[in-house]
């Protein structure tokens, strides 16, 4: 310090120590920032599974993006009041069809008129009903005032022209001609259609009565015209109301429901009632809309809440079932607008909230006050915009951002009634080629089927591990323990991927085969070890002296090898005595028992055959470090060696042992390789030792290089990630903390 | 009581010395040691023996009722069957015999028949015999063939019938098949080589072509009219090299087409094979030991240095293996430096207390994090927020194809350097551990900083347990795959990632696994069958790789024990 004040004699040197001590302070600095860089990589890997996973349970949000009269999008003063509000896919173009039968087609940004069509409708007609068959097909049906019926679609042709620019042209397309038809004679009050490739069909209710027609479709081959041929159709009387009318999209069911709350399904194809019944105890329906895919009606009431009714098939019978409820309170609810392309949908409660709503997660994910009360709502096909016209005809646009809502912990975790299921279930499934699919991301199976396999591998490898570990580090000779570790030891460092493929394409039919001669073996191995054990103490003590103390595994490898290959070979005469030669036959017809080839037992041998070197050699490091003065003041004193190590030894090591314990658990855990090629990886809930699993590792080995960036199925995959590395880090930091309290305890003693 | 008495304590007494619980736990080391031995003993029999020609077996296969068909083919396994199965799958067996033996023929010909493997029941098989003229063919496509030969043939012409002079056809087959695998090889050079550079600088070239449109505001008019040009220089230049290749190829592949052989099946459907599709010819019923033993060690050779055929199911893994070890390579590369850093840090550096201890306990939550979560976390963080940011940034031109934004060579290495960094920090800190304190006292006391003597004393001591760190991360690396599979792995590699190319190491290529490899042909190719011994040639070659690694590993480690077990006092 003191040279720092007088000018040193040798400023060569000077700077040197001075060069020589920054380099020292910028070493320190060096190693301390890369000892660091452990903390950070584990918290790195922390936050960004967390940054991944929450945006899924975060709620949605609307922003208003414009507003502008509809008057002026319409370009007309008086116009009348909308029965069709709608938006193309990529949210441009929107188009308003009113009760007169204008359709007029807009800008969707800026409220610009872009087109106007008038429906054909004969003179002195007005539109008294309406309704869409689907929000892809975009084919919707306005029942007239004279029991005439006109069928349009609202499309959108996309050109490009030679600088590659889109450009659309909005218009009303007639798929089966211009002319209505005849459905009856007086107003149509209430009409449902829906439109496949196989044919059309509408219903209507014509003065309280029930009219339905049924086309066959054909196409003709020279001018690729689509002809009608019209089905004769007989449907039974219903006796309530038709107020609400919806047909299935196989157009085999035709729901009749009364504003009462009465309903009637009608068997459209063997012209018979299906079911009938009550959909509300109080209060009257206010909105009937299918849900995406046309399996589930929401059903709307003045008390505030909306149903979801799905026909539930149960022992042959096919009844109309209340699957869920969503509560929203505030009086009667206004609107239902399902999204087009998930199971979510758009409400206005009695207040004029909006609703942002999903069925399976049960979730609601905002809550939003309207200005003024809509009167028709669109959601954009994407939805990320949602068009609100209101009482004062006044058009908003707001934009959605609503990426996740399939999601919610009772998604998750609970058991979920999906939609064609007989009863709530835990279900993964998370794609499907259908565009309508109701996604299931239930981890319970998998979670569950990453317990099932990591129970198994624990219930062979821990006690085999344990008692390893027991023998080599407190009866073993040194110069066996010295050869015996090593070998143990690199049984951790085998690749899983080795044992994966040899459980699943030689243990797994292996055991298939010798299904008797693997349970037999549980049972004649420790007798056949007993049984030596007490025919080598009855050798002449000279005889046996020839084998110093703690060499005992050794002497048993013929032991071992010999039951081993007998029970083996005796599996087939076994199979034949007592199971009509085929155990697995006998399992799956006299037991009811599910056998699978690649199943949780070969999942068990072979991951617990994995966690025996982790387990073995904490365990037995544990036992061998208990302090040699321990067992030496125990022995001194007159118990036993076997005495000692329960009295003695074991104790104290214990918690080093449920240390390796918790080890080998995490590891059973997050094993994947083995699990994957291992079992059939079908996601059931079954405790079941001869059905295979899917964990959550597995999953994501096979789901995740699939899956689209940022969607819920990948977050819902990094949630998986996430619930491994939690589960694991709680496992390991217990079991470390656990080892560091033994380490300090044993420098102690 | 006498003495021999006391020796022997009754069964009650014995049981309640606790000797039987004792012997079961030496049970259990006795199973876990036998189970770790009989796994290899099973990878290496099964493994070792697939390069073996087997002798090929001719047959007649008469079930009762049915008509006799001939059977060619080699025994692959045998198994007994209780005869209550056998019965259930609709053989009507009159015997009394409980078991059968049931005998799994590898038939081949997946071409004529469909199907290359058949059960046969070994009661029901009679006239065996092995005749020294049943030719097999190892083919580049469908597998096998099993027949005989019946004529050697040019641009379909019959050149010597088989019937007429047997051995001088088996001469000309194997001089014109030594012929067209020449060919084959010389246009295999060229596609792989000489077209393959033509195809990558084409490539640069249309990279570069690409870059000059998206920088065109900041260039000048002559500048850019000037980079056009270069570039079709380029362009023409190669086009013509192309064009040169392409006739030089087509003339080849005129000459490797010229001969054929007809073969005759065992049940007479006669087939005529290009010679450009097989890959060897051999005669096993009539070959030496002395003969099988050099065909064995062809077949390893070709297993260890050429590439897969056949939907990786025939051939060898050269790729794979090849891309393993630049993998590991690249890993050794990341981890050593951060691993020993880190283990210098928690040893020499840091002050013993609540920190070291948290670090300690990251240090062992990275070991336990379940290594898929490794490979999400790189799919997700290194691939697609860093790799996706560096495409961005360096290579705007090749987009919408990703360049560093898809799974690659660079992000498998370094996802597996984030997954060994325990391994290195534990074993290094094990060796730091052991250094006696009088050695860093001494330097110290000698006026030598913290640093220097780290670096001088320390470090150079510590050396071997790095290098044991090291070599158990790369056994570890070297057999891991579930990361892989989601961050670069991919069952076919068009090109190594390692070329003659600028800049030679490519590191956002993707690569083969043996790891990878095991999985992929054991469970995902289409005819599990034929694949399987060649998993097992491929496990046994990942099982001694790491097996090997580990036993220098521990080998090390056990030698510098012994070394400061002097110094420590």
């Amino acid at each position: 310090m003191e040279r720092a004040h007088a000018p040193s004699p040798l400023p060569q040197i000077d700077s040197r120590a001075r060069l020589r001590r920054f380099k020292d302070l910028a070493a320190g600095w060096m190693v301390s920032a890369g000892g660091m860089s452990v903390l950070v990589a584990i918290l790195l890997i922390f936050f960004y599974l967390l940054y991944e996973v929450l945006p899924m349970f975060q709620g949605a949000s609307v922003d208003p993006v414009t507003r502008y009269p509809a008057a002026a999008a319409v370009a007309d003063e008086g116009a009348a009041a909308p029965l069709l509000l709608a938006i193309e896919e990529q949210a441009e173009i929107a188009v308003r069809l009113d009760e007169s039968g204008r359709a007029a087609f807009f800008s969707v940004q800026n409220g610009t008129p872009l087109r106007q069509e008038q429906l054909p409708l004969p003179a002195g007609t007005k539109i008294t009903s309406f309704a869409i068959d689907t929000d892809a097909s975009r084919l919707f049906a306005a029942g007239l005032s004279n029991g005439q019926l006109v069928l349009a679609r609202h499309d959108y042709e996309i050109s490009y022209d030679a600088a590659g620019v889109r450009s659309m042209a909005p218009a009303l397309v007639y798929p089966y001609g211009d002319t209505p038809l005849e459905l009856g004679d007086s107003a149509i009050q209430t009409v449902a259609v829906r439109d496949a490739s196989k044919g059309l069909m509408v219903a209507a209710a014509i003065d309280g009565r029930l009219e339905a027609r049924q086309w066959s479709k054909t196409r003709n081959f020279l001018t690729q015209e689509t002809q009608l041929k019209e089905q004769p159709l007989q449907l039974p009387a219903v006796d309530i109301a038709p107020d609400y009318l919806l047909i299935s999209p196989d157009q085999r069911l035709l729901y009749v429901i009364a504003r009462s709350g009465d309903y009637r399904v009608l068997d459209v194809r063997n012209e018979t009632l299906l079911d009938g019944g009550r959909l509300l105890r109080s209060g009257k329906v206010t909105e009937v809309k299918f849900l995406l895919g046309g399996v589930s009606l929401m059903v709307a009431d003045s008390n505030g809440r909306i149903a979801q009714w799905s026909v539930v098939r149960r022992g042959g019978e096919s009844e109309l079932t209340e699957i869920r409820s969503l509560t929203l309170g505030n009086g009667a609810v206004r609107h239902v607008i399902p999204e087009h392309r998930r199971k979510g949908l758009i409400a206005v409660d009695g207040s004029g909230q909006l609703r942002l709503l999903h069925t399976t997660a049960e979730r609601e994910l905002l809550r939003q006050p309207l200005e003024g009360a809509p009167v028709a709502l669109a959601i954009a096909p994407r939805a990320n915009f949602l068009l609100v016209e209101n009482a004062a005809r006044e058009m908003q646009l707001w934009s959605v951002s609503n990426p996740h809502p399939e999601v919610s912990w009772s998604a998750l975790w609970n058991k979920v009634w999906y939609e064609n299921y007989r009863e709530p279930a835990y279900v993964w499934q998370s794609s499907s080629a259908s565009e309508s699919f109701e996604p299931k991301y239930s981890l319970t199976p998998l979670a569950f089927g990453t317990l099932k396999a990591a129970f198994y591998a624990m219930l062979l490898g821990a006690p085999l591990a344990i008692c390893g570990a027991i023998f080599t580090a407190y009866f073993m000779a040194p110069q066996l323990r010295s050869k015996v570790k090593p070998l143990i030891e690199m049984m951790e460092a085998l690749p899983t991927v080795i044992l994966g493929f040899l459980a699943g394409l030689w243990l797994a039919p292996f055991v298939e085969r010798h299904l008797p001669g693997m349970f037999a073996l549980l049972l004649f191995m420790p007798v056949g070890v007993l049984l030596a054990a007490f025919a080598w103490r009855q050798l002449p003590l000279g005889l046996r002296r020839l084998v110093p103390d703690g060499w005992e595994p050794v002497l048993l490898i013929p032991a071992v090898i010999l039951v081993s290959w007998g029970t083996i070979e005796l599996s087939g005469p076994l199979e034949r005595t007592f199971f009509a030669g085929d155990m697995r036959s006998w399992l799956t017809n006299d037991l009811g028992i599910t056998f699978d080839q690649r199943n949780a037992l070969v999942v068990g041998i072979a991951m617990g055959f994995a966690v025996v070197p982790n387990i073995f050699s904490i365990a037995e490091d544990a036992i061998y470090s208990v302090p040699k003065h321990l067992s030496y003041g125990s022995l001194a004193l007159g118990a036993t060696p076997w005495q000692t190590l329960v009295g003695v030894v074991l104790p104290t090591a214990s918690p080093g042992i449920f240390s390796a314990l918790m080890i080998g658990m995490g590891r059973a855990v997050g094993e994947t390789m083995i699990v994957l090629m291992a079992t059939g990886n079908t996601p059931v809930m079954e405790a079941n030792i001869f059905e295979g699993m899917r964990t959550l590792a597995a999953n994501l080995a096979v789901e995740i290089g699939e899956t689209e960036v940022d969607s819920t199925h990948y977050r819902v995959l990094f949630l998986a990630a996430f619930v491994l590395f939690g589960f694991t880090f709680i496992v390991n930091t217990i079991a470390e903390v656990v080892r560091q309290r033994l380490r300090r305890r044993y420098s102690v003693i | 009581m006498s003495l021999a008495q006391q020796n022997r304590p009754s069964v009650r007494e014995w049981i309640k010395s606790g000797e039987p619980v004792i012997w079961l736990n030496a049970a259990a080391v006795t199973i876990s040691a036998l189970a770790v031995i009989a796994l290899i003993v099973l990878l290496a029999v099964r493994g070792f023996s697939h390069f073996w020609p087997n002798d090929v077996l001719q047959a007649t296969y008469q079930l009762p009722g049915q008509a006799a068909v001939p059977v060619m083919g080699e025994l692959v396994e045998s198994e007994e069957v209780p005869v209550e199965q056998i019965r259930g799958s609709g053989i009507a067996y009159d015997g009394d015999a409980a078991f059968l033996k049931r005998d799994l023929i590898k038939r081949g010909n997946r071409d004529l028949s469909g199907v290359d493997f058949g059960w046969y029941l070994d009661t029901y098989l009679t006239d065996i015999s092995k005749p020294a003229e049943v030719l097999v063919l190892e083919r580049r496509e469908w597998g096998n063939f099993y027949g005989r030969l019946v004529a050697v043939q040019e641009q379909g012409e019959s050149v010597v019938d088989v019937a007429a002079n047997a051995q001088l056809a088996q001469q000309e087959l194997a001089q014109r098949l030594q012929r067209a695998t020449d060919l084959f090889e010389q246009i295999r050079n060229i596609e792989r080589g000489e077209i393959g550079s033509i195809n990558y600088a084409m490539e640069q070239l249309r990279l570069r072509g690409r870059a000059l449109d998206l920088r065109a505001d900041e260039m000048t008019a002559a500048a850019m009219t000037d980079a056009r040009a270069a570039i079709a220089e380029e362009r023409a230049a190669l086009d013509q090299q192309y064009e040169a290749l392409m006739a030089q190829l087509s003339e080849l592949y005129q000459a490797l087409n010229r001969d054929q052989i007809a073969v005759a099946a065992v049940d007479g459907r006669e087939a005529v094979i290009p010679l450009a599709k097989v890959v060897r010819a051999y005669y096993p019923n009539s070959m030496s030991t002395f003969d099988k033993l050099g065909f064995y060690f062809a077949k390893l050779w070709e297993f260890f240095t050429d590439e897969p055929r056949e939907a990786n199911t025939e051939g060898g893994i050269f790729p794979a293996i090849f891309g393993t070890v630049i993998m590991v390579l690249i890993m050794s590369v990341l981890v050593t430096p951060l691993g020993v850093i880190a283990a210098v840090y928690l040893r020499e550096y840091a002050k013993q207390g609540p920190l070291t201890r948290i670090i300690r306990i990251a240090v062992n939550n990275l070991a336990g994090v379940p290594s898929i979560v490794y490979g999400v976390f790189g799919l997700g963080f290194f691939i697609y927020i860093v790799g996706g940011n560096i495409d961005q940034l360096f290579f705007p031109e090749a987009a919408p194809a990703p360049v560093f934004g898809t799974p690659g060579l660079m992000w498998a290495s370094l996802t597996l350097a984030l997954l060994t960094l325990p391994v290195v920090i534990v074993a290094t800190e094990e060796g730091l551990a052991r250094i006696p304190r009088s050695l860093r006292e001494g330097s110290l006391a000698l006026g030598a900083t913290k640093a220097e003597t780290l670096w001088r004393v320390v470090l150079p001591m510590a050396s071997p347990a790095m290098m044991t760190g090291l070599i158990l991360a790369v056994a570890r690396a070297a057999g891991e795959v579930a990361p892989l599979m989601l961050v670069g792995v991919v069952k076919l590699a068009p090109t190594l990632p390692v070329d003659g190319n600028f800049p030679f190491i490519h590191l956002e290529r993707k690569f083969m696994h043996l790891g990878f490899h095991i999985f992929d042909v054991g469970f995902q190719s289409p005819n599990v069958e034929a694949a399987r011994p060649l998993v097992y040639a491929t496990a046994l070659v990942l099982v001694v790789v790491v097996a090997l690694l580990n036993i220098s590993a521990v080998t090390l480690r056990n030698r510098l024990r012994e070394k400061y077990r002097g110094l420590d006092m």
